[in-house]
């Protein structure tokens, strides 16, 4: 086989429009691919992040006072009578009061510096507030230190600043605050005047927002062991034994109801598993991710058929010079080579400039909307896929192109 | 001689069923997409109150200084309580509210039922008539009650229906938080979106309905503590809602009613002068940074539209162009494959107008029937789109009028555009040639 590139081009050279037109279509098909696969990639990418959670086993509870009115003491006193009966529960294998929760779409953040008196912050964090039973209902990975004590647990009354003396924190603060690896035992400060002592290392624990802005903080997190008797509600995560999720779910509400009525847990919201927390805080991500992904397919059909429609044109154009090569002792691979050689010229043409339109679509959202660079794997992919695609294409038009026979050249029209 | 081309139009699309298809079908699911994502752009970047969006503004005051703006130098979104407060105070504007996001619980007079928690805002008296919420029954409250602190509540029609059964029910007694209010007015309807007023806590955009909106200084004094963001650039100094009210912390919104460009130039003046009077009190130690922009300007600052409905709509208008691409190449090939047919009808003495006319029905036909097409996979797109975008902003993307005008509007002009290089091409198309080689 012989791939005779001149011919072809002096051939294209009499089809100008429509070459430049399939041309041009390859360039848009490409640069909105690349780019799609790249949205894809990265908001997949995003919903597989790993949360630290035990989410089988783990649901959350917003359980919201009644009366506002409520003093902190009395706040206290009913959490703790929740706990005692959440952890009695039989299908129930620990639980917690919080403040908020990884993936919780949002929440209490601070800023975190080294010294109280410095300016800029080093970096934030989100902030968990629990007892000492948090790290073992989330099921946390704890890679150093120790799990607080109940004695070092605080109270925190409504909007009220209290910096305990201690803090657990995630892997990833602990490397951003001290590289050289030995945080264990060092202290900061997170917006307070006191200084917080880290005792231990999880590693990972999420965000509980996963806002674009945050992602330079990703996985940045801190745990205070405080129960926050906040006058407006509390979150209790509940760990449930294994393979009795639905039963605890179940027997969670009635338990605390069972406690005071003076609470609302919304019986719609107010009772998530980490599923549906995970399923929720992602809806966008997943949402894009769907949408490319429908409009890629979409955008590659639509190409894949605009190619075999005006090459099989192409095709009925030139019956008569096939059969003269035929005639003069081409053989049907060579008809069948020169057309996928022809639209691979025509593909890769397009395939360059697409990559300058796909990058410049790509810079043009990194400056407008704070997204990121595309790499050149994904341009690579797709112009992998544009190329394949144009020969596959090609293929039925060709091969009924290769089957014209020698005959044709001695007909007129 | 149109109905003549239209007959050609048919007899020549009917001939190549797999091309005319192709086209359709690519016309088709261009236009829906680029309808569908317009549909969802155009519902999150409406004016929620155009009739008056440029009248209605939001100030924003730097009581954070140099450390506390964003990188590109704006002040904080919210305002600490104690501006908020005195702005009220000096009250510059025509109307003007300080407003707080609060979520209270209602307790039924039932006590057999549980109790309900609800959202809304704490307002002044004058935010009702500012934006124009209108009433099903009863109205706002007065200043003096704001002054006097009044235990008075409005409730939204849905809130109304939960707790009376949908009655007219000014005068009847609500109890939020253990204490009792009386309704003075019922909402007739009003969820604005973006929910403009107050966008710092909602993100613009909002599922949860608007349910009470108490006076701002008896919420204040009745301790209904603030739901929504609060921003803090140094921890409160005391403890409660309380404490932040006597913070630095940012978490009132605050709009004003400024009716003409005098007015929006005295209030800036005016803020700038509150900003000295507090530098020179020693409590601001930088000159003033504030800013004052109207509705659709805070909305555009606050970045209402989320970028993904941007880059959404910008890649569907992408798959439209390839379509369109696709479409002409597609015709080119069509006209062309009838060289022979257009130098008989030119050796015949059609004049090239002619030419034109036959060949931009026979586009505008393709045209019409891929935006036909586009109209129900439109329809189709649009009520599936809550599957792959967040539920408040799937639920403001509709199907009206204008929505299915444009589609077919759309498809057919760009169709016939689409047609016009391959009708050039086939106008010019040299009689002789054609006749020659017959």
């Amino acid at each position: 086989m012989n791939f005779q590139v001149r011919p072809i081009l002096t051939a294209l050279r009499r089809h100008k429009a429509g070459t430049m037109l399939i041309a041009l279509q390859i360039a848009l098909t490409l640069a909105i691919v690349c780019n799609a696969l790249f949205i894809i990639h990265q908001r997949l990418g995003n919903l597989s992040a790993s949360s630290g959670v035990d989410e089988a086993n783990v649901f959350v509870i917003a359980n919201m006072w009644a009366d506002m009115g409520q003093s902190t003491s009395q706040i206290d006193a009913q959490v703790r009578a929740d706990l005692i009966a959440l952890r009695q529960l039989p299908a129930v294998g620990d639980a917690t009061p919080a403040s908020g929760y990884p993936l919780r779409g949002g929440g209490w953040d601070n800023f975190v510096t080294m010294t109280p008196d410095q300016v800029k912050p080093t970096t934030d964090s989100a902030v968990y507030t629990g007892d000492e039973h948090f790290i073992d209902t989330l099921g946390l990975n704890l890679v150093a230190g120790r799990n607080f004590r109940a004695d070092e647990v605080m109270v925190m009354g409504t909007q009220e600043a209290v910096t305990p003396p201690t803090v657990i924190v995630s892997k990833a603060l602990a490397d951003r605050l001290f590289p050289d690896g030995n945080a264990l035992g060092k202290s900061f400060y997170a917006m307070g005047t006191t200084p917080s002592t880290i005792v231990g290392i999880v590693d990972p624990l999420h965000r509980q927002g996963v806002d674009q802005w945050s992602n330079g903080y990703a996985g940045q997190s801190l745990i205070w062991p405080m129960r926050a008797d906040d006058s407006r509600g509390v979150y209790y995560i509940v760990r449930a034994r294994p393979g009795q999720l639905a039963d605890a779910m179940r027997e969670v509400p009635k338990a605390l109801y069972a406690q005071s009525r003076m609470r609302i847990i919304d019986p719609k919201d107010g009772i998530q598993d980490y599923a549906t927390i995970r399923h929720k805080v992602y809806d966008s991500d997943r949402g894009m991710a769907i949408l490319m992904g429908i409009i890629s397919v979409v955008l590659l059909a639509i190409t894949a058929a605009g190619i075999v429609g005006l090459t099989s044109f192409w095709v009925g154009q030139r019956r008569k010079q096939i059969g003269v090569r035929r005639a003069l002792g081409a053989r049907q691979r060579d008809i069948l080579a020169y057309f996928l050689t022809e639209n691979f010229l025509i593909s890769a043409s397009g395939a360059v400039l697409g990559i300058v339109l796909g990058f410049a679509f790509n810079l043009w959202t990194v400056t407008h909307f704070a997204m990121d660079r595309m790499s050149l794997v994904y341009v690579g992919l797709g112009v992998l896929m544009l190329v394949l695609l144009g020969q596959a294409a090609t293929l039925a038009p060709a091969l009924r192109a290769s089957r014209v026979s020698p005959v044709e050249a001695t007909r007129s029209v | 001689m149109f109905a003549y081309y239209l007959e050609l139009a048919l007899r020549s699309l009917k001939r190549s069923p797999g091309l005319t298809a192709l086209m359709v079908l690519a016309i088709g699911f261009g236009v829906a997409a680029s309808m569908t994502s317009w549909s969802v752009f155009r519902a999150v970047s409406g004016d929620p109150i155009p009739w008056k969006s440029s009248k209605l503004f939001v100030p924003q005051i730097d009581m954070w200084g140099p450390n506390g703006r964003s990188p590109d130098g704006e002040p904080p979104n919210a305002m600490d309580y104690t501006d908020a407060v005195a702005l009220m105070r000096d009250h510059r504007a025509k109307r003007q509210s300080a407003m707080y996001q609060i979520s209270p619980s209602i307790v039924p007079t039932d006590a057999s039922k549980h109790p309900l928690n609800v959202s809304g805002h704490a307002v002044y008296g004058e935010f009702f008539p500012m934006l124009d919420v209108p009433f099903q029954y009863g109205r706002g409250w007065s200043s003096s009650d704001d002054a006097n602190r009044a235990q008075v509540v409005v409730i939204s029609s849905k809130l109304n229906q939960k707790l009376f059964g949908g009655v007219d029910s000014v005068g009847r007694i609500v109890n939020v938080e253990g204490r009792d209010y009386r309704v003075v007015g019922v909402l007739d309807h009003w969820n604005p979106q973006p929910r403009f007023y107050d966008v710092v806590n909602s993100g613009g955009f909002s599922t949860t309905d608007a349910d009470v909106f108490l006076p701002f200084q008896t919420a204040i004094q009745a301790d209904i503590t603030n739901d929504g963001n609060t921003n803090c650039n140094a921890v409160p100094d005391e403890p409660g809602f309380v404490g932040l009210q006597h913070s630095p912390c940012a978490w009132i919104a605050f709009m004003a009613e400024l009716d003409d460009a005098a007015a929006v130039t005295a209030y800036r003046a005016y803020l700038d002068g509150y900003a000295k009077d507090q530098q020179s009190a020693g409590r601001f130690r930088w000159a003033p940074n504030n800013r004052l922009r109207d509705v659709p300007a805070w909305l555009e600052n606050q970045h209402v539209v989320p970028s993904d409905t941007k880059v959404s709509l910008l890649v569907a208008l992408g798959l439209l162009l390839v379509c369109l691409v696709n479409t002409v190449g597609l015709l080119l090939a069509k006209f062309l494959r009838r060289s022979s047919e257009i130098g008989v009808r030119r050796a015949l003495g059609a004049p090239r107008a002619a030419i034109y006319t036959q060949f931009l029905v026979e586009a505008g036909i393709v045209g019409a029937a891929g935006g036909v097409l586009g109209l129900l996979l439109t329809g189709a797109g649009v009520a599936s789109v809550g599957w792959v975008l967040p539920r408040d902003i799937a639920s403001l993307a509709r199907i009206d009028v204008s929505l299915l005008v444009l589609t077919l509007l759309v498809a057919v002009v760009a169709t016939m555009l689409a047609g016009l290089y391959p009708t050039y091409r086939a106008s010019r198309v040299q009689p002789a040639w054609q006749l020659k080689s017959n």
